[in-house]
């Protein structure tokens, strides 16, 4: 190994990799470390892949890639206890190309993306866990992992260490987080075989479904549950913020077989095998939980800098694109040869422009509001039940009297002024 | 509902001894987890709530200590984080060690 390199990247996810294909591809010498046995033996991921945003990084990669299914159908499901109030958009354009997303199982995708990285001259190694970054008059000048002689030198060290980032915290970039900044999300894939998958979810050959679950799946608390089909297994899931698994008590496995159990998941996943246990976090926290992503010599991407967008199931996408901007601005301080904070933060400027920082100030709000306010989980979703089958069951009533039932069923006029309040609280915080 | 009656709604359900039993892992000799102060847990936390939260329940209370079946530990952090005292030293495995995931 050459004495100093241009780069270290901390971490092989999807920010890290993308950063290290891209800095490579621009001709620096870059160093991809990885604590684990192989690129993606510690990462976890509901499983949807972006399409847009990893063609950014490499064109038709699907044509080669390890992807279970191209998603043609996103439903979404409002569930009480033994119903569920369910909505969903299927289109055929999503079974074609360019196509919108893919169902991936990270330990397959991230080792063959790590492997396109290495292709570009990036060089990976595993096994490695950073300790800390090196610090030298206030600016990081490498790494010390835990091998022999383990300290490494760059110009520039990215820290894509996932949500715990320990080395961001460590440089003082962000508090510890607080159990309502993170969301605990357990999950298992279950193997089913691939007609089955395809006759139970209404697809062609080569079609994927995604459902987000909403309400009862997590037991009113927030968070979502999720069940999407791969190719020959189906990923299920849920999460909630760790403060709401502390709150209620509740065990998070437990959870997870609850929704497993749900009369209305069920059927789907019937007679399939459990074949993994996945646990893992998600930063939640939003905008307002980012900390200081750049300085000197040093930037900050993916979940290491808090980049999910938790309303729209969007973390992966957000972690390329901020990986692919951190190369960007790497390969132009390295022309400029200067990596100072002035310089890198550029990365800032660039991520803060594009969908990635729109979208997360669009929701900075929205996690906080949720968790202030549980009843859009815990109450009006059993309410929207409850009205879908006052008027769908045909008992003699006419029209008229059921929707004044529904209507009444809202509650007192103090109750109703609640709802009126609630719902344009919703509408400010999505806006 | 609590956590009580769910777990006795469940008891025909999946345990968290065969999910673990779907998961490899490759356990260094040491542990990456320590309690820091172990009176904490002793005397000043009712509830022991990292029994409750762990995903993978490697907190166990066994009267007078909590042990940490560090092996078994999913490195999601959440034990960190929901320490109601901060008390819980909370490091990554040494390279190469600890879960193993395969598929998700």
């Amino acid at each position: 190994m050459p004495e100093k390199f241009d780069a270290i990247v901390v971490g092989a996810g999807p920010a890290g990799i993308s950063c290290a294909y891209d800095l490579a591809k621009g001709g620096a010498n870059v160093l991809l470390l990885e604590r684990g046995e192989y690129p993606g033996s510690k990462n976890v991921m509901g499983g949807v892949l972006y399409r847009k945003m990893m063609e950014d990084i490499i064109p038709g990669f699907y044509k080669e890639a390890p992807v279970e299914r191209p998603i043609v159908e996103q439903r979404f499901m409002m569930m009480d206890k033994e119903s569920a109030v369910t909505f969903s958009y299927k289109g055929l354009e999503w079974a074609k190309e360019p196509y919108n997303n893919f169902t991936v199982l990270r330990g397959n995708f991230d080792q063959w993306y790590a492997a396109k990285a290495v292709e570009q001259g990036a060089i990976l190694v595993n096994e490695t866990v950073v300790l800390e970054c090196i610090v030298e008059n206030n600016k990081v000048v490498g790494v010390r992992t835990d091998r022999p002689d383990g300290d490494i030198y760059a110009d520039v060290v990215v820290l894509a260490d996932g949500v715990n980032s320990l080395l961001a915290q460590k440089l003082g970039f962000h508090k510890e987080y607080k159990p309502e900044e993170v969301a605990l999300a357990t999950m298992e894939i279950l193997k089913l075989d691939k007609k089955v998958i395809e006759d139970r979810f209404n697809l062609e050959e080569n079609q994927g479904c995604t459902i987000e679950l909403f309400g009862d799946a997590t037991k009113g608390i927030l968070g979502t549950g999720f069940l999407y089909t791969n190719k020959d297994t189906l990923s299920i899931g849920v999460g909630t913020l760790l403060s709401g698994l502390i709150k209620h008590k509740i065990k998070p496995y437990e959870l997870l077989e609850y929704v497993k159990n749900h009369p209305m998941i069920r059927p789907y996943i019937q007679g399939s095998e459990p074949q993994e246990y996945l646990a893992h976090l998600i930063p939640e926290g939003g905008y307002k939980s980012m900390g200081k992503i750049v300085g000197d010599g040093v930037i900050v991407i993916g979940d290491a800098s808090q980049l999910v967008n938790a309303i729209h199931r969007e973390g992966s996408n957000l972690a390329m694109t901020s990986g692919r901007l951190a190369a960007e601005t790497v390969l132009f301080a390295k022309k400029m040869g200067d990596f100072s904070e002035s310089t890198l933060n550029l990365y800032r400027e660039k991520l803060m422009d594009c969908f990635v920082g729109q979208d997360m100030k669009k929701y900075q709000d929205s996690t906080h509001h949720f968790n202030k306010f549980p009843q859009y989980f815990d109450e009006y979703i059993p309410m929207v039940n409850k009205a879908a089958s006052q008027m769908f069951t045909v008992d003699g009533a006419s029209k008229w009297e059921k929707q004044k039932k529904i209507w009444n069923g809202l509650g007192s006029p103090k109750e109703k002024m609640k709802l009126a309040r609630d719902v344009f609280r919703v509408w400010k915080v999505m806006k | 509902m609590e956590g009580d009656e769910i777990m006795s709604e469940q008891k025909k359900y999946s345990t968290i001894e065969e999910k673990q039993y779907l998961v490899r892992f490759n356990a260094d000799t040491k542990s990456h987890l320590h309690v820091k102060d172990e009176d904490i847990c002793l005397n000043h936390c009712p509830d022991k709530i990292c029994t409750i939260f762990c995903p993978a329940e490697i907190y166990k209370w066994e009267d007078i200590r909590m042990h940490v079946g560090y092996e078994g530990c999913h490195e999601c952090g959440s034990c960190r984080i929901g320490c109601p005292h901060q008390n819980i030293k909370w490091e990554y495995p040494k390279g190469g060690h600890g879960i193993v995931f395969r598929l998700g």
